[in-house]
């Protein structure tokens, strides 16, 4: 695709936005999975919270 | 018969469906986003920008989400402080770092626009200098949260904050009309009707339709993974607790 004299301005822009996206989505799974085996190990250790 | 918020405001209720909703949202904003680019691709170019408005199609969604992200924060911090609801400041802080993120790409894109388009990479008016000192406030809210050992007062303290910001969200959207400034004014949510050509203006819609659909998704994921380490956290307080009263119990 042929995108003219200032191609690279537009690839920039759109790998800027692919670059971004994808570590933010990646950070958000990460997170959520560590997040879930922190909370499956104190529930494994019999951990509960005060109020119940 | 409670309210749909009054039930949404238990974070178990709210971890049930949300993760039923999720993967749909995820999916409809991948459909939506690629159908976009698809369409943005295959648009005809600009009469006076040519390719270059092509980035219009991620530059334009990545700075309406930078405002629409502040306002979610803005009315959820009116939530904590005014309602006290429970998933309030969930939502504050889970949109924080997103609203940062998008309006880092609106900076961005806009500057790699701005070069072929206006010859500079950066103009100090009042269009590119709002946006900036919105994303300093993003990054403010992110570094007085952290700062703060307490939970509750950090919440409390960055929600006054955020409401206080607010007053950049109309400096941001008028700031076009004040004077002299390279910035295009609005050309899309203007009172006449949108200026551009429908060929540019469905894909730029489109695309502002996925952009949306993503943030939404990011949000619920985030909410999700802070309601989670909450709960690692109360859980770890109540362990630590635990271990000092069998030491107690020992020692008499």
């Amino acid at each position: 695709m042929d995108l003219g004299p200032h191609a690279s301005f537009i690839w920039s822009a759109y790998a800027a936005v692919t670059v971004v996206i994808g570590a933010i989505i990646a950070w958000l799974v990460v997170d959520g999975r560590q997040l879930e085996r922190r909370l499956a190990d104190l529930a494994a250790r019999g951990v509960k919270r005060r109020s119940a | 018969m409670q309210t749909l918020t009054q039930r949404l405001a238990n974070p178990t209720r709210f971890m049930e469906l949300s993760a039923r909703i999720l993967p749909w949202i995820a999916a409809a904003a991948a459909v939506v986003i690629a159908y976009g680019l698809y369409l943005g691709f295959t648009a005809p170019p600009d009469s006076l920008q040519g390719e270059t408005a092509r980035i219009m199609y991620i530059h334009v969604p990545s700075a309406w989400l930078s405002m629409s992200v502040y306002a979610l924060v803005a009315v959820s911090s009116f939530g904590l402080l005014v309602f006290r609801h429970p998933l309030a400041d969930v939502s504050a802080k889970a949109a924080v770092p997103l609203g940062a993120a998008f309006t880092f790409l609106a900076l961005v894109t806009g500057s790699l626009w701005g070069r072929p388009t206006w010859g500079t990479y950066w103009v100090w008016d009042a269009r590119l200098t709002s946006v900036l000192i919105l994303f300093f406030l993003y990054l403010g809210l992110m570094a007085l949260r952290s700062s703060i050992e307490d939970e509750s007062l950090a919440a409390k303290l960055t929600a006054i904050l955020a409401l206080v910001g607010i007053v950049m969200l109309p400096i941001i959207k008028f700031s076009v009309e004040f004077g002299n400034t390279l910035h295009q004014p609005a050309s899309v949510i203007r009172a006449g009707g949108p200026t551009i050509d429908n060929a540019l203006l469905v894909p730029l819609l489109v695309m502002a339709i996925g952009f949306t659909l993503m943030f939404v998704a990011m949000h619920l994921k985030a909410m999700r993974n802070e309601i989670l380490r909450r709960r690692v956290k109360s859980l770890q307080l109540a362990e630590v607790a635990r271990a000092q009263s069998t030491q107690l119990a020992a020692a008499e």
